[in-house]
């Protein structure tokens, strides 16, 4: 085999990590090095640093320390059975490329994942070494998100914590019997045990200790996971069902949902698509309604027979064309729940109104300075000098707001 | 006070971001009431012809200016802006303030509205200048360091300059834009005169692996122009080292995802045999959940991948019992909750403290108990990042049974304590009232005394401290009742 230089590897690692739809670099403590005299800050919220024109944020460099694996699950593009150019960093090699991109403000920081060769510990200790040269050899103060392989033993996961910002387990698929079926080598038991290990771990190390009163430092950007949606045939009222349980179990700062795309030498046992970008996109907004909104994830769909978001329009608006009963709300008078309900306000705007209705009543047009689209919002709100009067339950509301079709996906 | 004048006023500041004589300034101007349209506000020594050059009238004696820290904080930022309004808009909200005091509030306001608007403008401008300043390498050995060229819209570069003293201290660098510059040694940080695009420096070696990266990064499968500009606008694509790959990688990536779908799954890669042979040969077989067992052990094992009832689905995994296996007293609780669910181990949870701590006051002796679940996995309701505990139907405990009684029959115990109402039904088949029958001993069919019992997570419901005290020594009562029952 040709030795391949650097940029040859960061070529096939960097494509060999795309998939993975993750890439913020928000959440960490505050940091900078002032005192250290090394490079590297996070601030709390993260840098996107570039966009590709896939619409994606250019975070963190995300690449993989080898694309090498032994397992054979067939959505991914480094499969064993792939036929994919196959290459391998070197632990300098990571670090070096981590510092140099980070000097040109290229990048917050490094997203590092692998293929899983020879043992899983084998492989997880030589990312926690790398993580480990950056912080403390070259006192790197960036960023560092570690894709933690959830066979690997207690010891390296502790290690892992102290240099990380963040780890993720990926649970690969919404359900049990999709990853049975797609990555037959991977155990769901093993990744939710491992969940609940990490989860342990953040919160016994979130506990002052008696001794010094102090928190030590455990991946405080928390954990995060990922799913593939579109490889199996689990419809989004169940996705939502997998994401409520994860967030409310493992204590989540998110639920990544990426949508199963075309990969390089596809595996006989899964065809391609196009990936469902929209239905990406409408889970994403789902998922903010739970989280942010006060939806919970039954009603969401609860209008919906085949149990699949309306990829037309949003889900709150959804939500509310199949909920007129509980319009038009009056934005002088409702409370925070149900201004967050109405199509259009976000919860920025809700605050917005709810601190100017302290000292004076809102009319339409201040509601219009508020939010993004007053059309879209008039047929569900009353505000002074204004009623929507029969608007709200007219027909062809839901014509009117969604307007002239629109494209669904610009594949 | 100064007559009234209907010559307009001229306010004079040093340069564009002049915050310390604006605000002096202001504060003279309005103390003396002058209205905002009287002012004429300018910066260096363009001095404006049809103002007279009069100078600031003194701050009035005898009048307060009270304003919200949170101007202050806004204004700072809003004098940032490139907008020659912005000192105007800034005086009118301060001298509406006066009588306005929640004026700030009021966001529909225009002019708050204005304000919000120009503080977005420069916040944006500052984050966008934090992700697109390109450093390149210039100089060898140890004279290394860093140059910028970036072009903001506002005059931010004092105000940002810190951020990356934060964040590049240990570097030496320079970052050049038509509105000033900044200069980090290392010790200092150094603000400069605008520079022009000709003192921009030259790509480095670096620049090749990056833009190496951005191409391969990019999933042609996914093209979203549009979310691509609305987040990083053509504007700054000039000083973007990766932005000359963009119109390519657009125009090919319909071809490339339509290649990737058209193309035939290929046979397997030559050594796919060879690592399926070596890891995955001696793939260990899960437990047959319905297979006769030999040993608690055993059962344990396959109790890990039990599917009798559908409550595996939602839960981590299943908390078998804990104890010796030659106990001779088996507590029998309801199910786990959410810490034995995280954990794997029955009893760790806020009800285990409480029913440790009961089982040592009462002497009951560790060594001969064995503690277990009447269901082996948790049933919740998510909420939010909590877990509401859901009790399990009778249709999970009949299923669970299985486990319950597997667990009595290697251990033989003496005594079974049913704690609570699930664990009493799975014990004896059947639901019972356990108020009523709490202190009871049943024997069942098989010869097995159960002691009945609450529950320990009960006491912790009660929210009246006396009366969960009250209920704690009837628990404790209960437990010696049992210690008692095994001496006997």
């Amino acid at each position: 085999m040709s030795v391949l230089s650097t940029r040859d590897k960061l070529a096939i690692l960097s494509d060999a990590a795309k998939y993975d739809a993750s890439c913020a670099s928000s959440g960490a403590a505050k940091r900078n090095s002032l005192k250290s005299g090394g490079i590297g800050s996070t601030e709390g919220m993260g840098i996107c640093h570039s966009y590709a024109p896939d619409g994606r944020c250019i975070s963190l460099l995300k690449i993989l320390l080898t694309n090498f694996c032994i397992y054979d699950c067939s959505y991914c593009i480094n499969r064993s059975s792939s036929n994919v150019k196959r290459a391998r960093f070197s632990i300098d090699e990571v670090v070096r490329l981590t510092l140099e991109f980070y000097k040109r403000n290229y990048i917050e920081g490094l997203f590092l994942s692998s293929g899983v060769i020879r043992s899983p510990d084998e492989t997880m200790g030589e990312m926690v070494e790398i993580a480990r040269r950056l912080r403390v050899d070259e006192k790197f103060g960036g960023y560092i998100h570690l894709k933690t392989i959830p066979e690997c033993s207690p010891e390296l996961l502790e290690q892992a914590g102290l240099y990380a910002d963040r780890l993720s387990i990926n649970v690969e698929l919404p359900t049990d019997e999709g990853v049975k079926r797609l990555a037959p080598e991977k155990r769901p038991e093993t990744i939710r045990v491992s969940m609940a290990k990490l989860r342990a771990k953040i919160e016994e190390k979130a506990d002052p200790t008696l001794k010094t009163k102090k928190r030590q430092r455990f991946a405080p950007g928390g954990q995060s996971t990922q799913m593939i949606i579109g490889a199996d045939a689990t419809n989004d009222a169940d996705i939502l069902g997998t994401s409520a349980r994860l967030y409310g179990s493992y204590q989540l700062r998110r639920v990544y949902y990426s949508a199963f795309s075309p990969i390089p030498d596809a595996s006989s046992a899964l065809p391609l698509l196009k990936p469902p970008l929209m239905r990406e996109h409408r889970l994403y907004q789902a998922d903010w309604l739970m989280r942010f909104y006060g939806f919970d994830r039954h009603e969401i769909v609860a209008n919906r027979q085949d149990g699949m978001l309306d990829l037309e329009i949003d889900p709150k608006l959804s939500w509310a064309l199949a909920n007129r009963g509980a319009f038009p709300v009056d934005v002088n008078r409702a409370p925070r729940e149900m201004l967050l309900r109405v199509p259009g306000f976000g919860s920025k705007a809700v605050k917005k109104m709810l601190d100017v209705r302290r000292y004076r009543r809102l009319r339409l047009e201040d509601v219009g300075r508020l939010c993004q689209s007053i059309a879209k919002v008039r047929p569900f709100i009353v505000a002074d000098g204004w009623s929507p009067g029969g608007a709200t339950d007219a027909e062809h509301l839901r014509a009117r707001l969604v307007g002239r079709p629109t494209q669904l996906s610009l594949f | 006070m100064i007559p009234t004048s209907t010559t307009l006023q001229t306010a004079p500041l040093a340069s564009q971001t002049d915050f310390a004589a604006w605000r002096d300034a202001a504060r003279r101007l309005a103390t003396n009431d002058i209205p905002p349209a009287d002012i004429v506000w300018t910066v260096g020594d363009n001095s404006d012809l049809f103002a007279a050059d009069t100078p600031l009238p003194a701050v009035a004696t005898g009048v307060t200016l009270n304003v919200p820290r949170e101007f202050i904080d806004r204004a700072e930022a809003v004098i940032c802006h490139s907008d020659p309004a912005r000192f105007a808009l800034l005086y009118r909200i301060l001298f509406r303030l006066r009588t306005e005091p929640n004026l700030l509030k009021i966001a529909s306001d225009p002019d708050v509205m204005k304000l919000y608007e120009m503080e977005k403008s420069v916040r944006r401008d500052i984050h966008k200048m934090r992700a697109f300043v390109r450093f390149v390498e210039v100089g060898e050995g140890e004279d290394i360091r860093y140059a910028a060229w970036f072009e903001p819209d506002h005059f931010i570069v004092e105000r940002n300059a810190p951020f990356f003293v934060r964040r590049f201290t240990g570097m030496a660098w320079t970052i050049l834009t038509p509105k000033g510059t900044a200069e980090w040694d290392g010790e200092t940080l150094t603000i400069g005169p605008p520079a022009s695009k000709t003192d921009a420096p030259a790509a480095d070696a670096t620049e090749d692996l990056w833009r190496t990266y951005f191409t391969n990064i990019f999933n042609p499968a996914r093209l979203k122009v549009k979310a691509m500009q609305a987040e990083m606008p053509k504007k700054y694509w000039k000083n973007l080292p990766e932005a000359t790959l963009i119109p390519d990688l657009i125009k090919g990536a319909d071809r490339a995802a339509r290649e990737m779908i058209e193309r035939m799954p290929t046979v397997p890669a030559p050594h796919h045999a060879k690592v399926q042979e070596k890891y995955w040969s001696a793939k260990e077989t899960p437990a047959d959940a319905e297979a006769p067992t030999r040993s608690l052990d055993e059962a344990q094992r396959q109790a890990e991948g039990c599917r009798r009832c559908p409550l595996w689905r939602d839960a981590t995994q299943t908390v078998f019992g804990e104890g010796p296996q030659d106990a001779r007293i088996v507590f029998v609780g309801e199910q786990p909750g959410d810490q034995e669910d995280i954990a794997g181990k029955p009893f760790v949870g806020p009800a285990g403290k409480v029913f440790d701590g009961v089982l040592d006051e009462a002497g009951v002796d560790r060594r001969i108990t064995y503690v277990t679940n009447a269901v082996k996995h948790f049933k919740f309701e998510p909420r939010g990042k909590r877990r509401i505990h859901s009790k399990p139907n009778a249709g999970e405990v009949q299923a669970c049974r299985w486990w319950v009684e597997q667990e009595l029959g290697f251990i033989k115990p003496d005594l079974a304590v049913a704690l609570g109402a699930t664990a009493a039904q799975s014990l004896l088949g059947k639901a019972i009232p356990v108020t009523k029958m709490r202190g009871e001993v049943v024997t069942r069919e098989d010869g097995l005394r159960v002691f009945i019992t609450i529950h320990p997570s009960f006491i912790l419901r009660i929210r009246e401290r006396d009366e969960a005290e009250a209920e704690r020594e009837r628990f404790v009562a209960d437990m010696v009742a049992v210690r008692k029952l095994m001496a006997g």
